[in-house]
């Protein structure tokens, strides 16, 4: 497991929809909560672009449905959890 | 100067109104991303425009072809400069009657003046989106406000711009960044030097002004719409045409 990825993981995901870190789990999923609608997506898919300095595809911006996904669609990029 | 310390990037700006742009958002301070087919001129350009005091930089790109704007917006977001502008000005005019549009010419027209378009904004909002500000610019024609006759294709291209603009505009005023359209009348570029003689002089019949527009003329509502004079300004159409009855 990679904890530096994680951390980053976390930290873009909490900047983008102003949540706590805590509550970035497997489980999130996109419209699960209020923060996390199609605007605070954008948003994530910009932090997340950053974090890691890779650019996501849209069909991957479409696909990205948890954060379980989001994990499942860097790894795609190389990004290692 | 207006637009010091800001970004800009400016598609079709080789020549004509994209090439006035790149010049005065080089005298007004601005960094600048030219995009256009035509490496050579681009070249010339960037030597002519970059200065001590604002970077320009130039990529030979067709908008139409995703993979090559892929690659370039994924250049510029490596430079880690901000990006505060898009001027989206790379545009095609050919005409014909409707019974002699055929697939082919509907295709290039909104290959690219409407797909390139939505691809280009689509990318660099995303690059704006960080900074929660930017302003985009879109060109549209006068034609594509009041159409005319043997431009069904291209004025409708040049209204779907317009409904884009009007659309993403309300998308993205919430983060700041901003979506106007500029609709310039007849203006003397190599586009407009290319029509059909009849047409050109019905044309200039048809201006208040009594005179072609000068792509300097559209730069500086551009400008206006780039810069902070602006800064409470989204989804709005300006004409600049000199007063032209279609």
């Amino acid at each position: 497991m990679n904890n530096d990825n994680s951390n980053k993981l976390v930290q873009a995901f909490s900047t983008a929809l102003e949540i706590d870190p805590a509550l970035v789990k497997d489980e999130l999923k996109y419209q699960g909560i209020p923060e996390w609608d199609s605007m605070s997506h954008m948003f994530l898919i910009s932090e997340l672009e950053e974090a890691f300095e890779v650019e996501i595809d849209t069909d991957d911006v479409i696909d990205m449905s948890s954060v379980a996904k989001a994990k499942e669609i860097l790894a795609k990029y190389d990004i290692s959890f | 100067m207006l637009l010091q310390n800001k970004t800009a990037i400016i598609t079709g700006a080789s020549k004509g109104i994209g090439r006035a742009v790149a010049t005065l958002f080089a005298e007004e301070g601005a960094n600048l991303f030219l995009i256009s087919r035509d490496e050579e001129a681009l070249k010339q350009l960037a030597v002519k425009l970059g200065s001590d005091s604002n970077k320009v930089s130039y990529f030979a790109a067709d908008i139409t072809d995703q993979d090559a704007m892929k690659a370039v917006f994924s250049e510029i977001r490596q430079t880690k400069l901000s990006i505060d502008i898009l001027v989206n000005n790379a545009g095609i005019m050919e005409d014909a009657v409707l019974q002699m549009v055929t697939p082919s010419l509907i295709d290039k027209i909104y290959q690219t003046n409407v797909f390139g378009l939505i691809d280009a904004s689509k990318r660099a909002s995303k690059l704006m989106l960080r900074n929660k500000q930017g302003s985009i610019i879109n060109l549209t024609s006068i034609i594509g406000t009041h159409g005319n006759l043997g431009q069904t294709i291209y004025g409708s291209s040049k209204s779907a711009v317009i409904g884009f603009t009007k659309s993403l505009s309300k998308e993205l005023a919430g983060i700041n960044i901003r979506v106007n359209a500029v609709a310039p009348g007849f203006i003397d570029t190599d586009m407009t030097r290319k029509m059909d003689p009849k047409f050109f002089d019905k044309n200039m019949a048809s201006i208040g002004m009594g005179r072609m527009g000068k792509p300097e003329d559209v730069a500086r509502v551009i400008l206006f719409l780039a810069s902070d004079l602006s800064a409470y300004v989204t989804g709005q159409v300006i004409g600049v045409d000199g007063g032209m009855i279609i």
